[in-house]
């Protein structure tokens, strides 16, 4: 147990390097290290976002291209993020903006796959409801669909986050210093500083999976959750990778 | 030990020049091939015993699950923050605890799939028809052979597509494991990770071993429920 103490220590105190020369640890430190590891994550996410809604909202309002929307998860867990990570370094090269564009493709696949599914699953009755009162097709989506699917939308890009966060963390292979530094760098930080770093990262993680889901739950609209029926079911439906997608 | 230290350009010094211009290069590939044979082999087992270990805890807690609806919420917010915390981390918060190896390594890959197979296999059960589960107590199955007979033959597509995201979602984990000191093709891509023929065929035979297992499991769940099958041709 002491490991751990130590490692908390570290969080809060700054002490000499292992390797010597500078000073590591203490709160200050664990922020100059998790500010980079937020705005990568926030603007992967971000960009990934920009691209995968309008294009799930539009595929699934016009029902077409489900083969690619759904298979953009499997295609997606299938390459491991540190091979995404190795074939950028390798191929496009390091740095800030090449590892966001690497999180973009780590994070455009469960957005996608569940915004079409969200929009797929809207009542057709509610629809051509909306239809019947004249609403044009963009109307639709805006009004109808978009609010409807939007707890799904919000499922996927908790899977996506909590997947951003924690791949960052090998951000620095690719040159960016994120909290996975004093877990790469360990003889900078020394095996206190390691397991601090990856004290902060599952914290981190954790954060963002209950904040996310907060949001989750407030944009769910009132008639949604009536329906939704069961204690059980709602709670399935707030899970990360919700069975609609996992039976697919 | 410091990580970058140990990190050993694989690119050895060589006359071939699409090496040393750092090309993609079949030859050296063709070459060097049984370098990469090992670490597969280490992530197979990796994969595979993590799967197996953590479907035999998921189910059960399932099963259990199922009778006892009260531990649904329990077990899937337990399960929910193992599945949350980023293997990555979870290898170095094992690491005080149970040392390097493949056992810290095994651990932290169980615990990520738990939540994936318990909620496949609940679902599946909790989507058996009442008529089906009825006419078997009609015909006098008890609630044992009603389980084995019926309700987990029935549930089994569902159970199956658990499998298949563990699999594919483990192979990717697994890549990290030699964090932990287990190995794996994870370790032949940060060998040398600017080099691109290395990087391709190590990331190349992750994602193959990731949709070979998937290809399996789907072979094995048509065999095992030929009536899913019949089913979708009528």
């Amino acid at each position: 147990m002491n490991a751990f103490f130590d490692a908390i220590d570290f969080i809060f105190s700054e002490r000499e390097s292992p390797a010597g020369g500078s000073q590591v640890g203490g709160l200050g430190q664990i922020w100059e290290l998790m500010w980079p590891h937020l705005q990568l994550s926030g603007a992967s996410l971000g960009i990934a976002c920009a691209i995968a809604i309008p294009l799930g909202l539009w595929l699934g309002h016009i029902g077409k291209g489900g083969f690619l929307a759904i298979n953009a998860s499997n295609v997606g867990r299938a390459v491991p993020s540190l091979a995404l990570i190795a074939f950028f370094v390798a191929y496009v090269g390091v740095g800030f903006t090449n590892l966001t564009l690497a999180l973009v493709l780590l994070a455009i696949p469960p957005v996608l796959t569940n915004t079409y599914t969200g929009v797929r699953q809207v009542d057709a009755d509610s629809v051509d409801s909306a239809r019947g009162m004249g609403m044009t097709g963009a109307q639709v989506v805006r009004r109808v669909e978009l609010p409807l699917a939007l707890p799904l939308i919000f499922g996927g890009l908790r899977i996506s986050a909590v997947n951003v966060v924690a791949t960052a963390t090998i951000a620095p292979l690719a040159g960016v210093v994120t909290l996975g530094d004093p877990i790469i760098n360990v003889n900078t930080y020394g095996d206190e500083g390691r397991l601090a770093a990856a004290l902060v990262v599952a914290l981190l993680a954790v954060a963002t999976e209950l904040v996310l889901g907060a949001v989750q739950r407030a944009v769910t609209p009132r008639g949604l959750k009536l329906e939704g029926g069961g204690r059980w079911r709602r709670l399935a439906m707030a899970l990360p990778n919700n069975r609609r997608e996992a039976t697919t | 030990m410091n990580l970058l230290l140990a990190q050993v350009q694989i690119r050895e010094r060589t006359q071939d020049t699409c090496v040393s211009d750092n090309g993609f290069c079949p030859g050296w590939i063709a070459d060097n091939f049984d370098r990469y044979v090992h670490p597969f082999f280490q992530h197979v087992v990796l994969t595979v015993v993590a799967v197996a270990i953590g479907f035999a805890i998921a189910f059960t807690l399932a099963l259990l699950a199922y009778r006892h609806r009260w531990l649904i919420n329990p077990v899937t917010q337990v399960t929910g923050v193992l599945y949350t915390v980023p293997s990555i981390a979870a290898f170095f918060l094992l690491l005080p605890i149970t040392g390097r190896g493949f056992v810290t390594a095994t651990i932290a890959l169980v615990a990520y799939v738990l939540l994936i197979i318990f909620r496949n296999v609940l679902t599946g059960l909790d989507n058996v028809p009442d008529e089906t589960k009825d006419a078997g107590r009609g015909m006098g199955l008890t609630d044992r052979q009603l389980l084995w007979r019926v309700e987990v033959p029935l549930a089994m597509p569902e159970i199956m597509a658990g499998l298949r995201i563990a699999v594919t979602t483990t192979v990717g984990l697994a890549t990290l494991a030699f964090f932990a000191g287990a190995g794996g093709l994870g370790e032949q891509i940060f060998a040398d990770i600017t080099f691109k023929s290395n990087v391709v065929v190590a990331g190349g035979l992750a994602v193959a071993l990731a949709a070979a297992l998937d290809g399996a499991i789907l072979l094995t769940q048509r065999a095992i429920t030929p009536w899913t099958r019949a089913a979708a041709a009528r």
